[in-house]
C-alpha cells in the first residue's frame, strides 16, 4: 500500500512535470503567449480524450494527468461522450456540466479574491 | 530633405527636476535624482494617478529650480505612454499654462525638447517646460499582461522606468544650451517581437544618428557622449554595429540611459525603457554633469518603438523612431 | 501605402536573431518540470485525502480536487506569490489548473480600479476567456460526433 502510493507519486510527478516541460519547450521555441499555450493544451486534452487515448494517461498518472489544463479538456470531452450515450441533450450539455465545478470555482474565487486583494507593483 | 535644425539663439535649459520610483532610486544614478519615492503608488489609488502625480511634481519642481513662477512659463509640452497620454493631460490640469500633448512613445522627451527649443529660439515663447513620464505598472497593464499573471519575461525584454523628468527651456539664463536638433524618421525593418524593442528602435536610432553626422558634417569624436534613450544592452550593440557599417565608430562615446538607470542585474534583462527613462537620466545625472562642465557637448537621442497593443495583435511590425538634440554646456 | 511586408528587412532580422540572447533552454525546462511535478503531486495528495478520507469517487472526486487547486491558485495570486512562481517556472505554473485560476484572478484584481462591473467582472476572462470558449465549443462538437456515432453504429 505504502509502496503503491510512493510509486503513484513518482508517476504523478513525472507525467505532470513532463506535460509542463513540453509547454515550456513550446514557449522557448515558438514564443507563443501564456493564453495560447493554455488553449492548445486544452484542445490537445479534448482531442486525446475523443480518440480514447487520454483515459490511459489518467489511469496511469492520476492527478499528473488531470491537474494540467489538458485534464480540464479531458473532463469536458469525457462529459460530452458520456452524455452522448444517453441523449442529444446530454451530448450537448455533458461537457459543460462536467467542467461546471472548475468554471464556477474560477469565477467565484476569482471575484472574491479580486475584491479582497489589490494588485501590487513589482520591483523585480 | 533637411532634418537638422540649428538654434541660433541657443535656448538654455535653466532648471530641471526628476522624480523616480523605488527601483530607479536605488540604481546607479540614485544620488542625482531629486525626488526619490519609497512607494510607487505615490499616495494615489491607481497607477495612472500615481504617474500623473509624478509628472506634476517634476514639472512643479523644475519651475521652482529654474527660479521662475508658474505665470512666467508660456507653454507646457508633455507626453507619456498611456492611451491618449492621460498622465500628461491630468498633470497639466493643475497648471494655468498653455499645454501641448505630444507622443512619440519613448522618444517623446527629445521630441518635446525639439519643439520647445524651436518655440523659444524663434522668439515666440520665453519659457517652455518639457516633461515626460512613464510608470512600470501602468505601462505593463496597458501593453502586456496584468501584473499578477505568472509568466516568464524573455531575456530580450526591458523594464519600464517608473519616473518623470522635466526641463525648463528659456531664451536667456544660465545652463546648458540646446544647439541643434535632428528630427527622426519612422523606420521599420519588420521586427515583430514585442519583447525585443531594442532591435526595433536601433534601426531608427542609426538612421537619425547617421543623418545627423552627415548633415552637419561632424563625426562622433566631436561629442563627449552619445546618449541613446532606451535601447538596452542588445539595442545598443545593434546600433553600434549599424553605425560601424557606415564608417562611424561610437564605441567610446556611446551610453544608453536604459543601461545607466539600473544597476544591471538579471531582473531587468536589457535595462530600462519608457518615456521616463531618458527624461529621468537627462534631468538628473546628465544635466548636473553638463552644468559643472564635465561634459561639454553631448547628443541626447531618445528612441521610441511606435507600437500599440492593437497593432501588435493585428500582426503589424514595430516601427522605430529617434530624435536627437545636441546640448552644450 | 506600405504594409509590414514591404518593410521586411530579412538581413536585419537574421542579424538581430543571431545576437539576441537565448532563453537558457535546459534550465527553464528543468524549472518547469519540477514545479509542474510538485503542483500535480499536491493535487494527487488532495485526491488521496478526498478519496480515502471523505470517500468521494469518480467525477465528484476530480471536480473537488480541481476546485481546491483553483482555490489555491487564486489565493496565491491574490497574495502576489503566483507571479513569482510563474517567473521562475514558466510553463510549470501556466499549464496546471492553478495557472488557469491565476489567469482569471490577475486581470480581475488589476482592473478593479475601473469598477466592480466593467472592471473586475468584465476583464476577468481577458486571458482565460478563450479557454472556456474553445473548451465548451469543442466539447459540444465531440458530444455531437459521438452522439451520431452511437446512433449509426
Amino acid at each position: 500500500m505504502v509502496l503503491d502510493i510512493i510509486f503513484m507519486y513518482i508517476k504523478v510527478f513525472a507525467v505532470g512535470g513532463l506535460i509542463c516541460a513540453l509547454a515550456q519547450l513550446l514557449i522557448n521555441y515558438t514564443k507563443v503567449t501564456a493564453g495560447k499555450i493554455l488553449v492548445y493544451f486544452l484542445l490537445a486534452g479534448v482531442i486525446l480524450r475523443a480518440v480514447g487515448l487520454y483515459q490511459y494517461l489518467v489511469d496511469f498518472a492520476g492527478a499528473g494527468a488531470t491537474v494540467p489544463i489538458c485534464g480540464f479538456g479531458y473532463l469536458l470531452a469525457d462529459g460530452a461522450i458520456k452524455g452522448a450515450k444517453i441523449s442529444l441533450f446530454n451530448a450537448i450539455v455533458g461537457g459543460t456540466s462536467a467542467a461546471a465545478m472548475g468554471i464556477t470555482a474560477a469565477i467565484v474565487f476569482g471575484y472574491i479574491f479580486a475584491l479582497i486583494f489589490k494588485s501590487k507593483s513589482k520591483r523585480n | 530633405m533637411k532634418r537638422t535644425m540649428f538654434f541660433k539663439n541657443k535656448p538654455t535649459i535653466i532648471g530641471v527636476s526628476s522624480v523616480a520610483g523605488p527601483k530607479e532610486s536605488s540604481g546607479s544614478i540614485n544620488e542625482y535624482i531629486e525626488t526619490k519615492l519609497d512607494d510607487d503608488m505615490y499616495g494615489e489609488k491607481t497607477f495612472e494617478k500615481a504617474e500623473s502625480r509624478m509628472l506634476f511634481t517634476a514639472i512643479k519642481n523644475s519651475i521652482i529650480n529654474a527660479g521662475k513662477e508658474e505665470k512666467d512659463v508660456d507653454a507646457l509640452i508633455c507626453g507619456d505612454l498611456l492611451n491618449q497620454i492621460i498622465a500628461s493631460t491630468f498633470a497639466a490640469r493643475n497648471f494655468n499654462i498653455g499645454y501641448l500633448g505630444v507622443y512619440n512613445a519613448c522618444a517623446t522627451f527629445t521630441e518635446a525638447l525639439t519643439i520647445g527649443a524651436a518655440m523659444v529660439d524663434g522668439g515666440y515663447m520665453n519659457n517652455v517646460v518639457c516633461a515626460t513620464s512613464s510608470h512600470f505598472s501602468s505601462a505593463e497593464r496597458q501593453y502586456r499582461y496584468p501584473l499578477e499573471l505568472g509568466c516568464t519575461r524573455p531575456p530580450q525584454s526591458q523594464w519600464t522606468v517608473t519616473g518623470a523628468g522635466s526641463s525648463v527651456i528659456s531664451k536667456s539664463g544660465d545652463g546648458p544650451k540646446i544647439v541643434c536638433a535632428t528630427v527622426g524618421r519612422v523606420i521599420d525593418y519588420g521586427v515583430t517581437d514585442t519583447n525585443n524593442m531594442g532591435a526595433a528602435m536601433a534601426a531608427g536610432a542609426a538612421d537619425t544618428l547617421l543623418n545627423h553626422f552627415k548633415e552637419i558634417n561632424s563625426n562622433p569624436d566631436e561629442y563627449d557622449l552619445i546618449v541613446t534613450g532606451d535601447l538596452g544592452t542588445l539595442g545598443s550593440r545593434i546600433l553600434k554595429d549599424l553605425v560601424w557599417e557606415k564608417g562611424y565608430d561610437i564605441e567610446k562615446q556611446h551610453v544608453d540611459c536604459g543601461e545607466l538607470i539600473y544597476s544591471i542585474c538579471e531582473d531587468e534583462y536589457q535595462g530600462g525603457s519608457g518615456a521616463g527613462c531618458s527624461s529621468v537620466v537627462f534631468n538628473s545625472y546628465l544635466y548636473s554633469k553638463l552644468k559643472n562642465k564635465e561634459y561639454k557637448r553631448i547628443i541626447l537621442m531618445a528612441t521610441g518603438a511606435l507600437l500599440s497593443s492593437v497593432s501588435a495583435q493585428q500582426g503589424e511590425s514595430i516601427p522605430g523612431i529617434a530624435h536627437a538634440v545636441v546640448v552644450e554646456s | 501605402m506600405k504594409t509590414s511586408n514591404d518593410c521586411l528587412n530579412n538581413n536585419y532580422l537574421e542579424y538581430v536573431k543571431s545576437i539576441s540572447p537565448k532563453t537558457k533552454q535546459k534550465r527553464s525546462l528543468f524549472h518547469a518540470f519540477w514545479v509542474g511535478g510538485v503542483i500535480c503531486s499536491i493535487g494527487q495528495s488532495f485526491r488521496y485525502l478526498l478519496e480515502y478520507g471523505v470517500g468521494l469517487t469518480g467525477d465528484e472526486l476530480s471536480s473537488y480536487v480541481s476546485m481546491i487547486m483553483i482555490f489555491l491558485g487564486a489565493l496565491l495570486t491574490g497574495l502576489g506569490v503566483y507571479d513569482r512562481i510563474g517567473k521562475y517556472a514558466g510553463g510549470g505554473s501556466i499549464v496546471p489548473i492553478t495557472g488557469f485560476a491565476n489567469s482569471v484572478v490577475s486581470p480581475a484584481m488589476e482592473f478593479k480600479t475601473e469598477g466592480y462591473i466593467y472592471g473586475t467582472a468584465a476583464k476577468m476572462f481577458v486571458v482565460a476567456g478563450p479557454i472556456i470558449v474553445f473548451g465548451i465549443a469543442s466539447s459540444v462538437l465531440v458530444g455531437l460526433i459521438y452522439f451520431i456515432g452511437f446512433r449509426i453504429f
